[in-house]
């Protein structure tokens, strides 16, 4: 059977909701449970599988990424059951990207050669902070010298491994942004996850921070210099950024992110994953339910744990298109826009002219001094 | 027709919150007015918009049946009334149409502002007046203090307040009864010359305008041809009868009764509030006393933020203006927010009311700008032109003298609040005429320029007062002071919705904290936003909105698409709200809270 690649990619999502601890700062969809029936739960995951599989037939599947909650709380077993699964649903491409998120914890890290055996050739790491004062107060369960010691470990197993840091933390300074930003490009890693703290509403953070109880935030002003600063450095080290807060030696991007980026097509399944995939002509937008025991007594009776499965109009795919392609520093194509449904996009020129985006024959772009403003791009490009 | 005798017409005199319109809701449904199945909460508040601000704009009337424990029916009116400073002419002639208050205290509370107000309304009016006491159920409440405080600072006698809870129906009966053996019956000639007052009218798409009515001497009847002595219009009654508070129909009302006529009035401009109605043929000898015609004294620009919105919002003002008399408007255009409408109101609170309910029940985004006041603008050619707004002012070397409005305001304050008060009145301008003490509180008396009053002077007052203040004002004529047009400037383009007139000598000042208050409101953009006031070409004030220098959304969630679309549509959604200056997005309640001083 012939592999048919898909614009931009195709990929499945894998959404495991647990986590030992809730952080502060996250407003991801993780639920925290005394104990978890893996089977159940691995049996769950593959009927939702082979429910979007039906619809989703001869696809080649370029990648695969266990996201969280914590997937590094998965027994090797139930990540290994459904890499099977997914293989035998779809070609799984020669070169596929199969990634599992990880926190860096002595007992996380005593699994990952069973997430290798797996299937499991890329390794993402939460390691969020290189000290552990800043790790304590993110709420994070490892500490500094631990986090060292599972990087060491993982890259003896996998072949790629990327790793989170999260700055623009509380108190931090420039300088103190700069060194631990050095220190994190010292190890040598070939993709870094950059995230500047975002405080969400429905967190212990955006609740502290609405009754002004979050102190030492950095302001607007100081986060744009942390920015840039992570912009020159890890170019300079190499690691160009090829999205918004993700870097990489070339060749070393996410492919499964991209995929998103690149609008292309995904399952998701687990409780709280979103979906993206063309079926008889048109592109459907699936989430499902966000409570993991309603998702699993919901995917139990009826084989899927939908919440929401609808078209999505091609105004709509238009804009998410764009939405999604301009967070990458190779941006999106005017052509796939129209395609898609978009129309003419009047304030171009004027963005031009201000020198927030950039424009190359088919491709547009958001130039550096357009990227920290994206948002603002974007609503005056949508508008 | 009902016996005078029979007959009780009262209001309810309350500070907001304090229960008013509870205990009318009671009393509705104690004398079985309204089935318990129609009662809903605040049945005399029709609209939402009173609802939601806890106040009742036009004048209200139920009429009640009630059987007393001396074995007689009474019918007891009562009619409910605005209670802010900008209606206050409409609530004098409510007073005149009934003999006694309820004056309804939170025992909890105590006497407010308001009350106060409105009660001196009701003694000029030479009511009888009985204190009612709510709440008392509340463990904070205090009866014995605040019957003291209703004696000392009011000068009413309280020993036989009513102690009740509105809430729960505890002491609503014995009110009924006060009502009742306390309060007089109405006096009145039914043999002599029609002699009614109108009271309010409102605008009925079905009837035409209802006229809200009381009877002071003769009869009035279905059929009758009627004359308004002020406004000279005649009509034929074709509906007469009483609010219960549905409409009625009677046969008849005579003296003492409180009822509504409907005449084929087309529209409510032809129904002044305090207009006496006779018969065309059997006229009264001479009108009722204190009326006064409604002229409106605020001025601002209403505009569509969407300018496709224009003809939706001539049509709801024209609606709106076939129940409110007192509300004009003119088309205007301006340079920066293109067609829209000079409305005049009789005070802030007017303007607010009328503009929510454009919004809301019309569905139109308004922008709003400055309030202002009329100027006579003499020119050196012997021309006067009355400047309604800032932006039509001519060349300034045409210019001899402008004149502004002044008013003469009164303001009663407990003591320890008088210096903000005097400090208050001396920073907008303000000379004094009198000082005087009644008690332990103070009743200053100064004159003002209306400029100064129209736009937050009210609301300070209360703030520096903590309530406790009561304010009314009356016009007394023009006088030439220092005035200059102050011009805003937003990236260098001048914003004509955003002048305003000010006195010389606090032109810099004034320049400054609109300029502080633009660069909060404005929200930032990619590029530097230099704000500039002016005065002619001069720059008095200066500040600058500085880039937006990070707007990204740092890490999207598993290809969750939809959350990331929800921001921007929200962000979409508040950009609708804005409107566009040159490159400038200025959200639409900036043109009014630029204005807002803090100090």
């Amino acid at each position: 059977m012939g592999a048919e690649p898909i614009e931009g990619g195709f990929g499945l999502y894998v959404h495991w909701p647990f986590c030992a601890a809730k952080c502060p700062y996250c407003d991801f969809n993780s639920h925290v449970r005394a104990a978890v029936d893996q089977r159940r739960w691995t049996r769950a995951l593959l009927a939702e599988m082979s429910w979007h599989a039906a619809r989703t037939p001869g696809r080649r599947l370029d990648s695969i990424f266990f996201g969280g909650g914590t997937p590094s709380l998965m027994d090797p077993a139930t990540v290994a059951a459904v890499i099977d699964a997914a293989s035998g649903h779809w070609n799984l491409a020669d070169a596929a990207e199969i990634t599992l998120e990880a926190n860096p914890t002595s007992v996380e890290a005593g699994r990952f050669a069973g997430y290798a055996r797996a299937g499991v050739n890329r390794l993402s790491l939460g390691v969020q902070a290189l000290n552990d004062p800043d790790l304590n107060a993110l709420g994070r369960l490892h500490s500094a010298t631990e986090a060292r010691a599972a990087f060491d470990m993982a890259r003896t197993i996998f072949p790629r491994i990327s790793f989170d840091l999260i700055y623009a933390r509380q108190g931090q300074s420039l300088a103190a942004w700069e060194a631990e930003l050095d220190a994190a490009l010292g190890m040598a890693a070939d993709h870094l996850s950059l995230y500047q703290l975002t405080i969400e509403a429905g967190t212990r953070f955006g609740e502290l921070h609405a009754r002004g109880r979050l102190r030492g935030l950095p302001d607007d002003d100081l986060a744009a210099d942390m920015y840039a600063l992570t912009q020159q450095r890890c170019a300079a080290a190499g690691l160009a950024g090829y999205e918004v807060s993700n870097h990489a030696r070339p060749g070393a991007e996410g492919r499964h992110n991209l995929v998103y980026w690149r609008y292309g097509e995904y399952v998701g399944i687990g409780p709280g994953a979103h979906g993206r995939y063309v079926r008889d002509g048109q592109r459907l937008a699936s989430a499902t339910a966000l409570h993991p025991e309603t998702w699993l007594a919901a995917t139990e009776t009826r084989g899927e744990g939908l919440s929401a499965d609808d078209p999505i109009p091609p105004a709509e795919q238009a804009e998410e298109y764009l939405m999604m392609a301009l967070r990458l520093a190779e941006g999106a194509s005017l052509a796939r826009h129209r395609r898609l449904g978009g129309a003419p996009l009047s304030a171009l020129g004027d963005l031009q002219a201000e020198g927030l985006l950039s424009r190359d024959a088919d491709r547009i772009a958001v130039t550096d001094r357009g990227r920290p403003v994206l948002n603002a791009v974007l609503r005056a490009l949508l508008a | 027709m009902t016996e005078p005798r029979h007959i009780r017409n009262f209001s309810i005199v309350a500070h907001i919150d304090h229960g008013k319109s509870t205990l009318a809701d009671r009393l509705i449904q104690m004398t079985g007015t309204v089935s318990d199945r129609d009662m809903k909460e605040q049945l005399l508040d029709a609209m939402d918009i009173e609802r939601e601000r806890g106040i009742t704009i036009k004048a209200n009337t139920v009429r009640l049946e009630y059987k007393a424990r001396d074995g007689e029916t009474y019918v007891l009116n009562l009619i409910d009334t605005p209670g802010h400073v900008d209606f206050a002419y409409e609530v004098s002639r409510s007073m005149r149409a009934v003999e006694g208050s309820l004056l309804v205290v939170d025992a909890s509370q105590g006497v407010e502002a308001q009350t106060l107000a409105n009660v001196y309304q009701a003694i000029d009016a030479d009511h009888e007046i009985v204190p009612v006491l709510n709440k008392v159920d509340l463990p904070a409440a205090e009866p014995a203090r605040v019957r003291e405080q209703i004696e000392d600072v009011i000068g009413i006698d309280a020993s036989e307040a009513v102690e009740i809870s509105a809430k729960t129906g505890v002491g609503v009966p014995e009110v009924l009864e006060a009502i009742v053996t306390r309060l007089p019956a109405p006096a009145g000639d039914r043999d002599a010359p029609l002699k009614a007052m109108l009271v309010d009218s409102y605008y009925d798409a079905y009837l035409g305008v209802v006229v809200l009515t009381r009877v002071m001497d003769g009869v009035v009847k279905k059929g009758d041809r009627i004359r308004m002595m002020k406004t000279g219009g005649l009509y034929q009654i074709d509906r007469l009868g009483v609010f219960r508070p549905a409409m009625v129909d009677a046969k008849d009302l005579g003296p003492g009764e409180i009822g509504f006529l409907t005449a084929s009035i087309k529209q409510v401009r032809d129904t002044a509030v305090g207009d006496t109605i006779t018969h065309e043929k059997r006229q009264c000898d001479k009108a009722l006393p204190g009326f006064k015609p409604s002229v409106p004294v605020v001025f601002c620009g209403l505009f569509p933020v969407d300018s496709a919105e224009f003809e939706d919002l001539r049509d709801a003002i024209e609606k709106l203006q076939l129940n409110d008399a007192s509300f004009s408007a003119e088309m205007e255009t301006s340079a920066a927010l293109g067609f829209g409408f000079r409305c005049g109101f009789l005070g802030l609170l007017h303007l607010e009311v009328i503009r929510d309910r454009l919004e809301r029940e019309y569905n139109i985004d308004l922008i709003t700008t400055a309030p202002s006041v009329i100027y006579q603008v003499h020119l050196r050619d012997g021309e006067m032109i009355e400047l309604h707004n800032p932006a039509d002012m001519p060349d300034p070397a045409t210019v001899e003298r402008i004149e502004e409005p002044r008013i003469k305001a009164t303001i009663l304050v407990p003591d320890e609040y008088l210096g903000d008060v005097l400090k208050l009145c001396q920073d907008r301008r303000g000379v004094q005429l009198d000082l005087t003490y009644a008690g332990s509180r103070a009743m200053v008396v100064y004159d003002l320029p209306l400029n100064e009053v129209v736009f937050d002077f009210y609301d300070r007052l209360k703030s520096v007062t903590r309530g406790y203040a009561s304010f009314d004002y009356q016009m007394i004529g023009y006088q030439e002071d220092q005035l200059v047009k102050m011009s805003i400037l937003v990236n260098d383009e001048p914003v004509d919705a955003l002048s305003t007139m000010v006195h010389r000598a606090r032109a810099e000042a004034r320049g400054r904290a609109m300029c502080e208050k633009l660069k909060q409101l404005i929200p930032q953009h990619m590029f530097k936003i230099p704000i500039q006031a002016a005065i002619g070409g001069r720059i008095i004030a200066r500040e600058t909105i500085s880039a937006l220098r990070k707007d990204v959304t740092a890490k999207c969630y598993g290809g969750d698409v939809t959350r990331k679309k929800k921001l921007l549509e929200k962000q979409k959604a508040g950009k609708k709200k804005m409107r566009q200056f040159g490159k400038v997005d200025i959200p639409q309640e900036a043109f009014i809270s630029a204005l807002k001083m803090d100090g």
